[in-house]
């Protein structure tokens, strides 16, 4: 990969320079009419990490939000203030209900220099981070609080603030720990669902497998089918979907796959046959069927919290993710029983669709070219940019400063509705291309040496016409 | 047992004839069905009634002696009649031929005459003691024409008109069979075969009696169909049918066993390919289906009866100048492997009811294989899918897609005999060839529309069903059309998304959409833009599908301008070399719309740019009404923004 040109230290720099991620600073969340009057502040915060920060300025910080909020408001009343820029830090605002605030305060990228008396000298990289990636994030966080907890409003009717206090205590100590601030980029802003390609009948036979599993499973209320971290089916709406899916693609699975590289079978799969990585367990639930003590807990979720609100159960079996509302271990051996022997057929179905689709892809040469594609309408996401997502970082293959070009592309692609087109020669051989057509958005990285303008422009024609042939974008 | 119960019964109107008697001698002719009532030896007269026709024949005739045989050719054209042992007498029933009687004596010396059998409408099979002989009647002539003759010692024998084969019983044991087959002037001999007889105790000669041998045509196949008592000797728990396949070439083999696991007196039929066995001392009846699956033993199948035993379904004879009418409940005695029934003075057509058998058959799969093989089945199976669906008797997704897997076999395998027929056809072979027949459509074909019609339209509608179950039921036949590789219908995939929007399902939609579950077609990409005021995506949908068809573009184009895309429309109809053929009109009109200044300039230069380029010049024609677009044109950038010819 080339040199970065703008502030990557590499080579020979980096024995005199440092550099710092941008990090959490702080996280908390606060109600206003908690504790309207002068000597009650205390009572508006409901969390706040790092918690080990005094009682007083908590306090201030909260008021400081508070008071940012309140003042911008009268400049813009219906889109208050998202984020606010300071030299060290920046702070990104968000009312997911009522009176509700969140705020989440990231520390900007440091570049620690040594100057010539040997003094470090730190550098603050004000202009690095992209607001709209980490609003997303703060979204995001809101969002899986609910999808486990259901909403604030909710904790509230059921236990009063104290309880609303124990559960963000309880979520977000452990969350904030999983936030990777450091490599997040425009897939968060997308929050996109990775779709498994799958031919008609295979598919057809995914839905009539689940239709029968949920007819004779009866408390499965909905059925999300998912291959290779990949969404083939899901019974959930869109929204509940988009986080769950989060959730499950770089919280659960990647928890699940790593005992299993390292030998540590459950005792069920061993006496499946054939050597495929997906058969019968459960990811939640009881381990072993046979254990008549084997413990039914399965995580609770809330779905359609603006209008049914449902509590149900997740139960996660391995390949097929189900929602049902009161199981139970008996319930568990009919799901395996029902489940397993039909699941091994359909595995081998998809799997060898899988293959046919790898032989494919895997015919044409290492193309020169990467890209991200997303589109809103059902948020199907493919990225040849990002590599394997793991529960610590989702490794890209692409030089950081080509990710926040993206970023700005996207940023610029917010402010209008119209289709646009946006190429941007970046440093070295690479262009980067941004196309949005009809709410889709295609990111090209080209790396082509000595290409002009029009070069480009006829490669991404040609990319569009080879992966996106069966969809109208216009070129 | 309710009268629902019954699952045979006997036709409406039955052919009535005069009672036996000892002046009136009836006779039943099986290759025309017709009964023969002969008064006097035919003297005050012959009444001759078929199941079909109206009008009976009758006739008078001369008494020469007791009538022994009395048959219609094929077509009721030459009437021969036996009265002795040695010879039948025959009269033309062709108009403009002469009627005077003529007579043909069996050439075979000291044989005597067991009978005859019309094979066409001239040509006439004499069965003797002695052999067979094969004759053509010459009607203009008054004589007959020996074709052929075979020499053997004959028990019985036995005829199956709608295969033109006799079976003559040969040897002391009468068990051994030889077949003939009679085709346009030739008699073929078929490889005989022996019945075997079951073990019999040593005083009593076993042999096999014409009474338990019958002959059918089951599925185009012909059998010999053997009815096997039980032998107090062996283990078997009853009679048995035993059924012999006699093809047109090769040896007979024995096939299949029908296990009646009853012991007495039994009469067969064979109704639309159904063996009716009915029992005498029960009064009741079981049938036997070839192609329900049995038990295989590695050369023989098993079978049991499809369904419980029942009675023939009672008949109400009204007795004439009675007001009343009487019951009585019907027993077959007369065994006929055809399909007709013979009691007191009345013939009947025995018939399968099948809607009673809907109820007596629980396992679906099964039903449906005996269903589809039957002739009239139509509306009983689609009454089956109906029912399946209702919230009564609700069958659960396994059994429906079985059922559903069953209806498009058939219905496949009509549709590939139809393609290759209509390759043939192309392909230049004549439609005389007897190879090239158009294949018969029967009621077992149900298309798409019969179960669109009868079945899920009216499904669908039902309120009080759980949408899931009728979400889950469409795809479920969706899905089976699909393994037949059957391309599904537009209306069903309309069904689908009408019942999806009903319940706000729009994300299951699009998923399905993603996935072309719903094939591509135009009326569907109109429903979906039509939705588009409840779901927006629907509308992204929609022109991904018009996209696909590749067949669509003008309607591209109309969707972009009516959501003021004029420039989208553009670059697209460009895109695919279409912009040299639009209506500069019509974009125009669209962009002045929009009410954007720039947008109207653009598109107006492009026009400008394309009149240069295909006329040397940019101004428009008259022809494309564009005069009030240039005067708005110069109105808002002034005359000299036009642009200049380019002269050279």
């Amino acid at each position: 990969m080339a040199a970065a040109a703008a502030g990557a230290g590499s080579g020979a720099w980096a024995a005199q320079e440092k550099q710092f991620p941008p990090a959490l600073l702080s996280f908390f969340i606060y109600n206003p009419r908690f504790g309207p009057r002068e000597g009650e502040e205390e009572n508006k915060i409901l969390f706040y990490h790092p918690n080990e920060v005094e009682k007083n300025e908590k306090i201030r910080n909260v008021g400081l939000c508070e008071a940012i909020v309140q003042f911008t408001r009268t400049f813009s009343p219906s889109k208050p203030a998202k984020s606010l820029h300071t030299q060290k830090n920046r702070q990104f605002f968000n009312e997911p209900e009522e009176n509700f605030w969140m705020v989440m305060v990231v520390r900007n990228p440091i570049i620690e220099k040594q100057s010539k008396d040997g003094k470090p000298i730190i550098e603050y990289q004000e202009e690095e981070l992209l607001d709209k990636v980490y609003s997303s994030v703060l979204q995001q966080c809101y969002s899986m609080y609910k999808l486990f907890n259901g909403t604030f409003l909710k904790a509230m009717e059921d236990g009063g603030v104290k309880l609303l206090k124990e559960r963000l205590e309880k979520f977000f100590h452990r969350y904030l720990q999983t936030l990777h601030l450091q490599s997040c980029d425009l897939l968060d802003i997308f929050g996109g669902i990775s779709f498994f390609p799958l031919d008609k009948m295979t598919y057809l036979k995914i839905q009539s497998f689940i239709n029968r599993m949920e007819e004779s499973l009866n408390i499965v209320k909905y059925t999300a089918f998912l291959y290779n971290d990949q969404l083939i089916w899901s019974g959930l709406e869109q929204d509940d979907m988009r986080i769950l899916y989060k959730y499950l693609t770089t919280s659960l699975f990647p928890r699940h796959i790593e005992p299993e590289l390292a030998g540590r079978d459950s005792p069920i799969r061993a006496e499946m046959p054939g050597n495929l990585q997906h058969y019968g367990r459960f990811l939640t639930g009881p381990l072993n069927l046979n254990d008549p003590d084997a413990k039914c807990r399965f995580p609770k979720i809330f779905v359609n919290t603006d209008d049914t609100y449902e509590e149900l159960h997740l139960i996660v079996y391995k390949v097929t993710t189900i929602f049902p509302s009161h199981p139970t271990l008996d319930f568990c051996r009919r799901l395996d029983s029902i489940v397993g022997p039909q699941l091994t057929v359909l595995a081998s179905d998809i799997c060898e669709q899988f293959n046919i689709n790898k032989r494919m892809s895997g015919s044409e040469k290492e193309p020169q070219f990467k890209f991200i594609y997303f589109n809103h309408m059902n948020l199907a996401e493919k990225s040849t940019v990002h590599m394997r997502k793991t529960p610590s970082v989702s490794l890209t293959s692409v030089h950081p400063d080509l990710m926040k070009i993206l970023g700005d592309i996207n940023s610029d692609f917010t402010r209008v509705d119209e289709d646009e087109e946006i190429i941007v020669k970046a440093m070295s051989d690479y262009w980067v291309v941004g196309k949005k057509s009809d709410r889709r958005e295609l990111y090209v990285i080209l790396n082509q040496k000595n290409a002009n303008l029009i070069e480009v422009n006829e490669e991404v024609k040609k990319l569009c016409a080879t992966q996106f042939n069966n969809i109208f974008f216009l070129d | 047992m309710g009268e629902e119960d019954y699952y045979l019964e006997l036709c409406e109107r039955p052919v009535q004839f005069e009672k036996a008697n000892p002046v009136n001698c009836v006779f039943f002719d099986e290759a025309n069905k017709q009964v023969f009532a002969v008064r006097s030896g035919g003297a005050t007269g012959v009444v001759v009634k078929g199941p079909d026709d109206r009008n009976p024949i009758s006739f008078r005739m001369d008494d020469k002696g007791e009538v022994k045989c009395i048959k219609f050719s094929l077509e009721n054209k030459i009437l021969a009649v036996q009265r002795t042992s040695k010879t039948v007498d025959f009269c033309n029933f062709i108009p403009d031929n002469s009627q005077l009687e003529y007579t043909q004596e069996c050439k075979t010396k000291n044989a005597n005459i067991l009978g005859f059998c019309w094979t066409s409408s001239t040509e006439i099979v004499f069965i003797t003691d002695q052999g067979i002989e094969f004759y053509q009647v010459l009607p203009e002539k008054r004589s007959l024409k020996l074709l052929k003759s075979h020499n053997l010692n004959v028990n019985w024998y036995m005829y199956c008109p709608e295969s033109a084969v006799i079976l003559l019983s040969t040897t002391v044991l009468e068990n051994v069979l030889q077949p003939f087959h009679f085709r346009a002037g030739t008699m073929s001999k078929l490889p005989k075969f022996e019945i075997e007889l079951p073990a019999a105790p040593k005083s009593t000669k076993p042999s096999l009696s014409e009474r338990d041998i019958a002959m059918a045509t089951i599925y185009g196949q012909l059998y010999v169909l053997f009815l096997r008592h039980h032998s107090r000797t062996s283990n078997s728990t009853g009679a048995e049918v035993v059924l012999y396949h006699l093809p047109r070439e090769g040896a007979c083999k024995k096939m299949h066993i029908l296990k009646l696991n009853r012991t007495g007196k039994f009469a067969l039929n064979v109704v639309d390919n159904l063996v009716v066995v009915h029992h005498q001392d029960t009064e009741t009846s079981v049938i036997f289906d070839l192609k329900l699956r049995g038990e295989f033993d590695g050369s023989v199948t098993f079978h049991h009866p499809v369904l419980p035993a029942r009675s023939i379904q009672p008949y109400q004879i009204p007795i004439a100048g009675k007001t009343g009418s009487a019951e009585e409940s019907v027993l077959p005695f007369h065994h006929v492997a055809g399909f007709t029934m013979i009691f007191g003075s009345y013939l009947w057509n025995l018939q399968v009811k099948l809607e009673p058998i809907v109820n007596l058959l629980p396992d679906k799969g099964r039903l449906m294989d005996f269903l589809l093989q039957r002739k009239e089945c139509k509306m009983v199976i689609l009454s089956v899918c109906s029912q399946m669906l209702s919230e009564s008797d609700r069958a659960s997704l396994p059994v429906i897609a079985t059922v559903f897997d069953k209806l498009n076999h058939e219905y496949k395998k009509y549709l590939d005999a139809e393609q290759s027929y209509a390759m043939a056809v192309e392909a230049g072979q004549s439609r005389s060839s007897p190879l090239l027949k158009r294949p018969v459509r029967t009621q077992a074909v149900l298309d798409q529309s019969d179960v669109y019609t009868h079945v899920l339209s009216a499904f669908v509608e039902k309120k009080e069903m759980p949408h899931k179950f009728v979400i889950a039921v469409l795809m479920e036949y969706i899905r089976s059309l699909n393994q037949f590789q059957i391309a599904v219908q537009h209306y069903l995939h309309e069904l689908v998304i009408k019942t999806l929007v009903q319940h706000n399902l729009f994300y299951m939609l699009h998923q399905f959409l993603q996935y072309h579950v719903l094939s591509d077609s135009k009326p569907l990409a109109c429903l979906l833009l039509s939705l588009e005021s409840f779901y927006p995506p629907a509308h992204q949908l929609s022109l991904d599908m018009l996209k696909r068809l590749s067949t669509a573009n003008d309607e591209i184009v109309e969707v972009l301008l009516s959501k003021h895309q004029v420039l989208a429309a553009l670059r697209f109809i460009r895109g695919i070399g279409g912009h040299d053929n639009i209506s500069a009109r019509k974009f125009l009109d669209a962009a002045k719309q929009t009410e954007d200044n720039m947008l109207f300039y653009t598109i107006f230069r492009f026009f400008e740019q394309r009149n240069q380029r295909l006329r040397g010049s940019p101004n428009f024609t008259p022809g494309e009404h564009c005069e009030e677009h240039v005067a708005f044109f110069k109105q808002i950038f002034g005359d000299q923004a036009l642009m200049r010819p380019t002269t050279f």
